[in-house]
C-alpha cells in the first residue's frame, strides 16, 4: 500500500504502470480497479480558469493510509495505491488516481469505489477556485458523484 | 500547559492566522479552544477539527503539547 502527494502534474497511467511493476504479487492478482480524477473548466455554472488545492501536511497522509487499511479490512485486495496532487491545477491535469489490486473483480470494484468516497468525504483537501472572471472562491462542498438533472 | 491551534482553508481567513499557540491552565475542550483562541467568531456548524492529526470530536479533552486543527469540509478528488 502506498500513499503519495504530488505538487506537481503527474501522469497516472506511468504511475500505475510504475507502481505494478513494483508489486511482488506478480501473477496473484486477477483484477485491477482504478479510478482517475480530471480538473474540469467549469463548477457550479461558471468557467474555472486553475484551481488551488490546500491540504494538511501529515494529517492528509495519515488519513489515506487509514481509508485503505478500511477498505482491506472489508474487501479481499492485494494492494492499493493513491496519488493525489496538491497546489496549482489547471482543466485538464489529473486530481487524483485511486487504483486497486485484488484477486477477483468484484473486491476490486468495491474497495476502489470506497477509497474514493472516502477519500472525498475525509481526507483534508480543499479546493480553491480561480473563476475566468477573475474571482476567487473556496469550493464549500463536494458533489454526491452524479450530474444533477 | 499550551496547545498549537491551526486553522485550514476559509477558517484561516475568518479567524485571521493560520496558526497560533494557546496557554491554558485548566481542562479544556476542542470546543472551548476554538471559543478561546478565535476570539468573537462563533464556531461554525459544520466545522471539522483534528487533535494531532487525528478527526476528534468537539467535545474531547486537549492535553499538553496537543496540536488542535480546525477545517472545513473537505473537498479533495
Amino acid at each position: 500500500m502506498k500513499v503519495k502527494i504530488c505538487s506537481t502534474a503527474f501522469n497516472p497511467w506511468q504511475e500505475i504502470q510504475a507502481y505494478q511493476t513494483s508489486l511482488a504479487a506478480a501473477a496473484k492478482f486477477g483484477a485491477t480497479s482504478i479510478f482517475i480524477g480530471t480538473m474540469r473548466d467549469y463548477n457550479e455554472g461558471d468557467a474555472v480558469q486553475s484551481m488551488t488545492l490546500d491540504y494538511y501536511p501529515g494529517m492528509t497522509e495519515k488519513q489515506l493510509e487509514k481509508i485503505i487499511a478500511d477498505a482491506e479490512q472489508r474487501w479481499k485486495i492485494i494492494d492499493a495505491y493513491i496519488v493525489h496532487r496538491v497546489g496549482e491545477i489547471r482543466p485538464d491535469d489529473t486530481i487524483v488516481l485511486v487504483a486497486v489490486w485484488a484477486s477477483h473483480r468484484g473486491d476490486a470494484f468495491d474497495a476502489c469505489r470506497f477509497i474514493m468516497e472516502a477519500l472525498k468525504s475525509t481526507a483534508p483537501f480543499w479546493k480553491k477556485e480561480l473563476l475566468e472572471s477573475g474571482q476567487t472562491r473556496w469550493v464549500e462542498k463536494n458533489t454526491d458523484g452524479y450530474q444533477k438533472t | 500547559m499550551s496547545i498549537k491551534v491551526r486553522y485550514f482553508a476559509s477558517l484561516g481567513a475568518q479567524v485571521g492566522r493560520s496558526e497560533s499557540e494557546l496557554a491554558f491552565t485548566k481542562t479544556m475542550t476542542v470546543r472551548d479552544v476554538w471559543q478561546l483562541d478565535a476570539i468573537e467568531k462563533p464556531i461554525p456548524d459544520n466545522v471539522l477539527a483534528a487533535i494531532n492529526m487525528e478527526y476528534a470530536d468537539l467535545d474531547v479533552q486537549v492535553q499538553d503539547g496537543d496540536e488542535v486543527a480546525f477545517f472545513p469540509p473537505v473537498t479533495g478528488g
